[in-house]
């Protein structure tokens, strides 16, 4: 494998992402870890450009590091985001977590650390937007259609949730 | 095929989903375990859009699934942090340690 200008802007923007990551683990605030991971889905974005999905790129610096991170932001604020206390006795778990999701990483890594399919050139990159347009509007009419009910679903089912019981209200007035 | 590797891709989303999988299950905030679970949903999405590249057929079929992926994690995010409010409201609380009604 040669240095080549691609290879490096993988290695900078995993190594962002990859440092989103570990700081998202590492920071005591929760707003900090909230702001950390931004890092990880812009980074994610440039990574989407290499790989020719410019449209799924900009999705995800629009839902991601747009809508998810704020509404997560206001997750922390409506609730008691203050208490950065660990708890005690908790260390042989951690430690006993950490060697299972390490053996599930090497697990992985042996299936994939050489794969290689050979694939023929694709032309994934040529009116990228035009070409997920179609393939939404012949071959998958129906799952869209169908993400819209459950986009309306959780919208609906989210505010019930979250809004006060009539009981309550009743009550103050 | 010249520049970077699928498996380069592939080893990418596997350090985030392995980071992801780790803070879930030992964070304590639940913001912070939802928030988890985004990355590990976004390292999914690293493979789909790889394969969608790299694959034995390539094909823009990847992309169209991870968009939908990502509506669907939207979607997720918005009920799970609907449902941390309401029982933030009943419980004052959100360390996930202290949410073990069911236990007793």
């Amino acid at each position: 494998m040669t240095f080549s200008g691609e290879l490096l802007a993988f290695l900078i923007l995993a190594i962002v992402a990859v440092m989103g990551g570990v700081l998202l683990l590492n920071l005591s605030k929760v707003v900090h870890m909230v702001v950390a991971l931004v890092f990880t889905f812009v980074s994610l974005a440039g990574i989407y450009v290499m790989l020719s999905a410019e449209f799924v790129a900009v999705v995800q610096i629009l839902i991601y590091s747009g809508a998810i991170t704020i509404i997560m932001l206001f997750g922390i604020m409506l609730t008691r985001h203050n208490d950065t206390s660990e708890v005690k006795g908790g260390r042989l778990r951690k430690v006993l977590l950490f060697l299972g999701v390490l053996g599930f990483a090497f697990a992985v890594y042996i299936g994939i650390y050489n794969l290689d399919f050979n694939s023929p050139a694709a032309n994934l990159h040529e009116n990228n937007t035009e070409q997920i347009g179609i393939a939404l509007y012949t071959k998958f009419i129906i799952p869209f259609e169908l993400t819209s009910v459950v986009l309306l679903v959780a919208l609906i089912g989210a505010i019930i949730l979250a809004k006060k019981d009539d009981e309550e209200e009743a009550k103050k007035e | 095929m010249s520049g970077v590797p699928i498996s380069a891709y592939l080893t990418l989303a596997l350090v985030l989903f392995c980071i992801g999988l780790y803070g879930a299950l030992t964070k304590r905030n639940t913001v912070i375990v939802l928030i988890s679970i985004e990355l590990m949903l976004n390292a999914v999405n690293i493979n789909l859009v790889a394969f969608s590249k790299f694959g034995m057929i390539p094909s823009i079929t990847g992309q169209v699934f991870a968009l939908f992926t990502i509506a669907v994690a939207a979607a997720e995010a918005a009920v799970g942090l609907a449902i941390l409010i309401a029982l933030y409201r009943n419980r004052k609380t959100v360390n996930i340690d202290e949410m073990d009604t069911m236990k007793n």
